[in-house]
């Protein structure tokens, strides 16, 4: 998102590196491309330690790299792309640390919404997944605004997970289908004129669950990237992730680059025919 | 390797004392764990001879009997051993299996010893499909006497699938005690709501926090120990729907395909994730 007029050789350069990435995509796109990629953004404080700098611009430097991942995402044919940007248990970090990041994700929200943003070129649609309420207010207010700015966008999705755990996601879910159960009152009436209920196992199903979970929308994720090679995956899209192809490449999330995705779709194109034959074997049962 | 006891019935408790220095034996040395496998006698039988119960006098047992040897080496083999591997922190393993590859019941075996032999308490067994329960489940009932009936809510402290062999347990689960019963959970949690509001018209939104589903999965019998490592054997690295609510924070590592196993690979990841 430069903002000063680029010298003519940069436009060339950025021309041929833009033929040549199409190029790229068009082989890569001869093999099973996925349709929704899931990050978790890991090592943006150990990249900052590294480099000896100050502790929050790593995260400056993610926000980049996440910006360039979208681009390369979009130009792939990749319609979702998910990102773990904060999770519940974050707030546990120093307050001072907390609040960095809280105004951090206000900035780079209010940069997304700029017209020169990659959201608005390729027309991303926007969802920020979570318990928003526990967010401060300011960074509420513009995660709402960019929700409704993007609402009737129809490039790809960006959906940001913030104050994000997947058992929170499920705990909510589950009270929203109570709630609409409750409103729709089950079983039958018997003789005397009470109320019974049915089988008590099949109050709420496991559709009832999905279909109330922030992803309802969205396609269960096809590859699950940490960075920076953790392989724990924290709470994150627990639910979605049946037969998602979870991968851990080694580079923290700032020097994750175009060859470290392609390499991540390269691995899935090899096992795409195992995950299709488990998917088409799990809906045949379902 | 496999060895072949075959002992004349009634069985002289000489002949079993020199079978079992031999499991010793086999069972002290690692590289003999690895090499291991071998089929004896009545697992019943052998657990009174091992000296884990006050041996009795001679049983008589027929001849020819069959049985994996696998849950007795895990009686023998849980003391201490994680001291040993330095795997004491390392409380609870899962082990997810590609149901086609988990139908290869010897290996699946092969792995509990070795398993065991490293000292793990707690082993979780998990395929999508199930096959674990009825190939490993149904031997392992027999060989414990347990039960593996679903459990209800009424009778919810009996656990589903779980084995006990003397300080270590294996639970074996499938996708069913995943994302279902986490819905029966929700089922439960719904049932208790509604018995709480006095006046169906008037239905308040439920307050329920983790903590309320985290019991609920309790209750319902669909919780249990959160692994500390899930080890996954298949073509590729994907949990296959492992119960989400004891994935947290879960250390997941792809262990390549079931038959190509090997005991080296399995320490080695024990002892850098423990």
């Amino acid at each position: 998102m430069e903002k000063h007029d680029r010298k003519p050789e940069s436009n060339i350069f950025a021309s041929v590196w833009r033929f040549l990435r199409r190029c790229l995509f068009l082989v890569l796109s001869l093999g099973p491309m996925p349709n929704h990629i899931a990050f978790i953004m890991d090592g943006n404080r150990r990249y900052a330690k590294r480099r000896n700098a100050e502790e929050g611009s790593g995260h400056g430097v993610g926000f980049t790299t996440l910006t360039s991942i979208c681009q390369y995402c979009y130009e792939m044919g990749v319609k979702y792309v998910t990102v773990y940007a904060f999770s519940i248990d974050n707030f546990k970090r120093k307050p001072e640390e907390v609040q960095s990041l809280m105004d951090l994700m206000k900035e780079k929200i209010d940069e997304l919404l700029e017209e020169e943003s990659i959201v608005q070129k390729y027309g991303f649609r926007i969802n920020f997944w979570g318990s928003l309420d526990l967010l401060s207010e300011p960074v509420r207010l513009v995660a709402e605004k960019a929700m409704t700015h993007t609402a009737n966008n129809t490039g790809p999705v960006l959906s940001v997970c913030m104050a994000y755990t997947s058992t929170n996601e499920i705990m909510r879910a589950i009270k929203k289908s109570c709630a609409r159960k409750s409103s729709r009152p089950q079983g039958y009436v018997n003789c005397d004129g009470e109320s019974v209920c049915a089988d008590i196992n099949s109050y709420v199903t496991v559709a009832d669950v999905e279909e109330n979970l922030d992803t309802a929308d969205c396609p269960d994720p096809d590859i699950v990237i940490r960075t920076s090679g953790e392989t724990r995956l924290s709470n994150f899209l627990l639910w979605q992730t049946s037969l998602s192809h979870l991968q851990n490449p080694s580079p923290l999330w700032p020097e994750f680059s175009l060859r470290n995705l392609i390499w991540a779709i390269l691995e899935y194109q090899k096992i795409y025919p195992y995950l299709e034959a488990r998917r088409r074997l799990t809906k045949k049962e379902n | 390797m496999r060895a072949e006891f075959r002992v004349a019935a009634p069985i002289r408790r000489t002949s079993l004392s020199a079978c079992r220095s031999l499991l010793r034996t086999l069972f002290r040395n690692p590289s003999f764990v690895i090499i291991y496998s071998a089929i004896i006698s009545d697992g019943f039988g052998w657990r009174y001879h091992l000296g884990l119960d006050p041996p009795s006098t001679e049983i008589p047992v027929p001849r020819d009997f069959e049985v994996d040897t696998g849950f007795l080496l895990v009686f023998a083999a849980s003391d201490g051993q994680s001291h040993a591997y330095g795997l004491d922190k390392l409380n609870s393993l899962a082990v997810v299996v590609d149901s086609e590859e988990a139908k290869n019941t010897t290996k699946i075996k092969q792995l509990l010893c070795w398993l065991s032999s490293i000292g793990i308490k707690y082993i979780i067994l998990y395929d999508m499909q199930g096959v674990l329960k009825q190939t490993i489940g149904i031997d392992l009932e027999s060989l414990t006497n347990t039960s593996m009936t679903p459990c209800s809510v009424i009778d919810a402290k009996t656990a589903s699938s779980l084995f006990h062999f003397g300080k270590m347990a294996i639970e074996i689960i499938s996708l069913s005690d995943g994302k279902e019963g986490v819905a029966k959970a929700a089922s439960f949690l719904y049932s208790e709501h509604m018995k709480d509001d006095s006046e169906i018209c008037h239905r308040s939104e439920p307050d329920f926090t983790e903590s309320d589903v985290a019991n609920a999965l309790k209750a319902t019998g669909s919780a249990g120990d959160e692994p500390d490592l899930l080890l996954v054997y298949g073509p590729a690295r994907c949990h296959l729907g492992f119960p989400a609510w004891r994935l947290r924070y879960t250390e997941i590592v792809h262990m390549g395909r079931l038959r190509s196993m090997n005991f080296a690979a399995i320490l080695y990841v024990c002892q850098v994730i423990r």
